[in-house]
């Protein structure tokens, strides 16, 4: 089968959804590859490059008409969904959600649509997944977006025409771009905060080495795995608190980018008319969610504007396509590894297998029928998170049951214990003499005070502990000592021994203990 | 000479001494002061003694302990701190062969007592000690208990006496110390009943059948080949049990050494020897619990040896040991700003505790957070890091119980392993098959990397592969532990 990638018709749009590269590997699947004449000129992919590489570079009427394959980056624009026909298969940014037209368009024209921004997160299809491919290049671009309108370094320095502070710089959502933009910003040398309402996204943001701004706020989690990863509507106590940290945050830092988006709905106002006010002169405010009205209140799509106290807003939404080689090389990558998965035989024939999560979750026209929303997938995209036991979350009535409960299981086990030492002890008194049971009675106090008193000991001293019970069980000597006089000569000879190798005992433990515990000391 | 309530309150006095000197060891500080109350108890109790009523050969006694106290101090004096395990067992064998020796003399002191007596002579002019007037004065149900009592210090004594120096053996190297059990007549054809464990059952039950005759009025030889018999069975159950198990050995024989006290106290009727005996034995039956519950094993398996019956293949471990050069080690610590530091039997072996030392004050003199996690079985005796550790001058709050550090791996930069291997084997938590399956152990592999520094690629002293050495994040520092760290203390900077 033959597949073409058209010249992006919108305007400004610099990506191709070929490169010579992906076109080496889909003619490796077995596809013949094509594109419009000039299509990668923007992204800095001459034709020749491409006839270099065995694509067949012909006009756009004949690639439409030619290729059964299309492969887009921007949403077709009506013109082009005529050209499409029910044997043809388009594969694009589709918004399906937005595009309401768009799709009952193509569903007319029964061709199968994949919409590349509909690829479900799930660990197998992250290398098709272009949403995060192309944020992770608006993240970067962001703060070179930036660092570009911003008067002063980002990295700290004292030099000798002066000390230069670190600019401090604000991300907001911790989602691929927001990610991105950390990294990019610490490796500047910037001191980069991050926020974002999910809290297990922390540990990620201080893995880029930025900080993370924790809310003061008490309230069940967010769970971003019940999203698929996304996040989702905070309550207006939460929004409240978040607005308030931000408030304190504005006249601190130098840059603001902004990130924060809710799948399906508008961009969240996160940084207000005030915040803005408050920033110093000289600050960028770069809004990555300006394609959905912007998390900044003044915030105008498309362009760059500078406040009254001096504090530029950027509002591009075409990041990525101000990065056009680049993100045309991932996008193309993500598209080779779609046909890769729509190609099981590597025989250039497409398999539309509806079966598959990954391709049923991105199609959303088919054989003339609309097909989207897609069924949730079979596999959930990210392990819930197990829900953390509080045992403090008890009432106080069940705290006070199971409390009573401990007491009691406590009680009995102890009962338990005491009474069959008391039917021991009734046993041996009841043949034993009363000499014996005397000594008995200090036996068995001694062991209770020995087990009290051991369990009290520190680890790190159980070897000094081992060494002063040993030199104190030297205290056979005393046993020997009672015998020592006797007129028996064998018994003098053993008693003798016994006296000589216990005071071994007593004088090496005690001596070997001290010698140990000197040298414990304090730092 | 002290009257006999003269005596009683020093021994009374001398107990309370003992208990405060135990207890003093809660912490570092109180027992510096503990250790003085442990030793005035003991100059009270042997004092007051030598000095009641009935005690004579004084001269001998003077020579003897002169004697033994000149050679307990010439050992305490040169011993090395890694050599502590094998002189604590050494001393373990002496008092439970004192015990046998006290026991052996009660009985026969009970039968000269007794010829005198059936002689007709009155107690005044018989000329006995103390213990003899003891003696006489006992009925026959007393006496009969009294045996049983011998038979006990006589038994649990020889147990302790051949066992400890076993012990003592195996920790100083100079026999095997893998376990080993008797097989009859040989390896290849073995019968089952009189090898292994049943030989101590055999051996056991002949102790019991000698200790029912002795009771029934049979001599002294009964007692005698206790002795031997029981000598066998300690020899026998420690040559059974491999080296790592030591710790849980040394502290079974401390607590059998109290109990062989605690028995002699029962036959000489003397209190002070029965308190000090239970507390000695109690502690070293809370050690032995505490070591066994640290390895999840049980007490009966570790005295019986080996490790319990394989439930199952081990998983296969996957990937392969990457080795690293002290260059490596030092640039990663010189980035670093957590480490923890995993010191185990190795350590000891390579005598590496002050370079492990000098690695730490210059780590911490960069202001880098330098602690220890100290697994309760690492070495061959509980707390034998720590005491390592203390002699090499490391500061005792940076020496972290594996509870109490255990959680912290995941902010750790660094973490070293030397010279441990069991403690820190995750196949103890993801393997149930693996033999040490569900023991505690620390988590180095959390930490950001982990470096191992090991004699070769053999397996510890299980015997068990370690997925650790495996791990995508670790890297195998090989050596010698003392060359391989005074390689790379001069590189830190």
């Amino acid at each position: 089968m033959k597949i073409g990638a058209p010249k992006e018709s919108a305007s400004g749009e610099a990506r191709v959804a070929m490169t010579p590269a992906s076109a080496k590997d889909l003619q490796k699947l077995g596809y013949e590859c094509m594109i419009q004449k000039g299509a990668g000129e923007a992204a800095g992919f001459n034709d020749a490059a491409y006839k270099a590489a065995g694509v067949k570079v012909v006009s756009g009427a004949a690639l439409w008409k030619d290729a059964d394959i299309v492969a887009k980056v921007r949403p077709p624009t009506d013109a082009e969904t005529k050209k499409l026909t029910d044997a043809k298969t388009l594969i694009s940014f589709i918004y399906p959600g937005a595009n309401a037209k768009l799709l009952e368009n193509a569903k007319g024209q029964g061709a199968s649509v994949i919409a590349m921004d509909m690829v479900p997160r799930i660990s197998r299809a992250q290398k098709m997944d272009a949403l995060s491919s192309m944020a992770n290049i608006a993240g970067y671009r962001a703060v070179i977006e930036a660092g570009n309108n911003f008067g002063r370094f980002f990295t700290g320095q004292v030099t000798a025409a002066g000390k230069v502070p670190p600019a401090k710089v604000l991300v907001v959502g911790a989602g691929v771009a927001g990610l991105a933009a950390i990294g990019t910003s610490t490796s500047l040398g910037a001191i980069t905060l991050a926020f974002d309402v999910r809290p297990e996204v922390a540990e990620q943001i201080e893995s880029m080495g930025a900080e993370f701004v924790y809310l003061d706020f008490e309230e069940e989690a967010q769970d971003g795995a019940a999203t698929g990863g996304y996040a989702a509507v905070s309550s207006p106590e939460f929004a409240a608190a978040q607005l308030k940290k931000f408030r304190e945050l504005a006249p601190e830092v130098d840059i603001v980018i902004t990130t924060a988006l809710i799948p399906n709905r508008d961009a969240p106002i996160l940084w207000t008319k005030d915040m803005v006010e408050m920033m110093k002169p000289g600050s960028v405010i770069v809004d990555l969610a300006a394609e959905r009205g912007g998390n900044c209140e003044l915030t105008v799509k498309d362009e760059k504007i500078v406040t009254k106290n001096d504090v530029t807003i950027v509002g591009y939404t075409d990041f990525p396509s101000r990065m056009a080689a680049q993100s045309s090389l991932l996008y193309s990558n993500n598209i080779r590894h779609m046909m890769t998965d729509l190609t099981p035989e590597k025989d250039g024939q497409v398999v539309h297998n509806m079966e598959d999560d990954v391709i049923r979750g991105a199609t959303v026209t088919k054989g003339g029928e609309i097909t989207w929303p897609p069924p949730p997938p079979k596999t959930q995209a990210i392990a819930a998170q197990p829900k953390k036991d509080k045992p403090k979350e008890l009432t106080a009535e069940e705290k006070r049951a199971k409390e009573a409960a401990e007491f009691k299981a406590a009680t009995k086990q102890q009962v338990t214990l005491l009474a069959a030492g008391g039917a021991l002890m009734l046993l041996i008194g009841a043949f034993a003499p009363a000499s014996f049971m005397q000594h008995f009675v200090v036996f068995a106090l001694a062991c209770f005070v020995g087990f009290q008193v051991i369990w009290g000991v520190a680890h790190s001293l159980h070897t000094p502990l081992m060494a002063i019970t040993n030199a104190i069980s030297g205290i056979v000597v005393v046993g020997a000592l009672l015998q020592v006089g006797s007129g028996n000569i064998i018994v003098v000879l053993l008693a003798g021994i016994s006296v000589l190798i216990a005071s071994i005992n007593i004088f090496g433990g005690f001596l070997v203990t001290r010698r140990m515990l000197a040298m414990f000391q304090k730092s | 000479m002290l009257s006999n309530g003269l005596v009683s309150a020093a021994y009374i006095a001398a107990s309370v001494l003992f208990i405060l000197a135990l207890g003093g060891l809660r912490n570092q500080e109180s027992a510096k002061r503990a250790i003085w109350y442990g030793i005035v108890g003991m100059g009270v109790a042997m004092v007051a003694t030598i000095l009641s009523p009935g005690v004579g050969n004084l001269w001998l006694i003077i020579l003897t302990v002169g004697a033994g106290a000149a050679a307990g101090v010439y050992v305490a004096k040169r011993v090395q701190m890694t050599e502590m395990p094998q002189l604590v067992a050494a001393l373990h064998s002496f008092v439970g062969l004192a015990a046998v020796f006290i026991g052996l003399n009660a009985d026969i002191m009970l039968t000269a007592v007794s010829e005198i007596k059936a002689a007709g002579t009155a107690l005044s002019d018989a000329d006995l000690t103390a213990f003899g007037e003891k003696l006489w004065k006992k009925d026959s149900v007393e006496i009969a208990i009294l045996k049983v009592e011998v038979f006990l210090g006589i038994f649990i004594g020889a147990i302790t006496f051949t066992g400890s120096i076993v012990a003592f053996g195996k920790l100083a190297g100079k026999v095997d110390g893998k376990p080993k059990k008797l097989v009859l007549p040989s390896e290849e054809n073995p019968i089952p009943f009189i090898s292994g464990h049943y030989l101590n059952a055999a051996a056991l039950a002949l102790c019991l059948i000698l200790g029912l005759a002795y009771f029934m009025g049979a001599g002294i030889w009964t007692m005698v080949l206790v002795t031997i018999i029981a000598g066998f069975i300690g020899w026998h159950l420690i040559m059974g049990i491999g080296g790592a198990d030591m710790p849980v050995v040394v502290s079974m024989l401390n607590s059998y050494s109290g109990w062989a006290a605690a028995a002699i106290g029962f036959t000489l009727g003397n209190d002070l020897l029965i308190v000090t005996g239970a507390l000695v034995g109690s502690s070293g039956a809370i050690l032995s619990y505490i070591m066994c519950k640290a390895m999840n094993r049980n007490f009966v398996s570790v005295i019986l040896g080996g490790f319990g019956g394989e439930a199952g293949p081990q998983m296969a471990v996957e990937g392969e040991q990457i080795a690293i050069d002290a260059d490596g080690v030092a640039s990663a610590l010189n980035d670093a700003d957590s480490i923890i530091i995993i010191p185990g039997y190795g350590m000891a072996v390579a005598q590496a505790q002050q370079s492990v030392s000098e690695l730490t004050r210059k780590l911490r003199a960069q202001g880098k957070t330098v602690r220890f996690a100290i697994h309760p079985v690492a070495g061959r005796l509980p707390g034998h890091m720590n005491v390592l550790l203390a002699e090499a001058r490391v500061p005792y709050d940076i020496v972290l119980e594996m509870d109490e550090i255990n959680d912290d791996f995941p902010e750790t930069d660094v973490a070293i392993v030397i010279g441990s291997n069991d403690i820190v084997n995750p196949a103890a938590q993801d393997d149930p098959n693996s033999p040490i399956a569900g023991m505690p152990v620390l988590e180095c592999w959390k930490a950001k990397q982990v470096f191992v520094s090991k004699r070769g690629q053999g397996t510890g002293y299980s015997g068990i592969e370690n997925p650790l050495f495996f791990k995508e994040n670790t890297r195998m520092f090989y050596g010698d532990a003392k060359a391989s760290l005074d390689a790379l203390l001069p590189k830190i900077d």
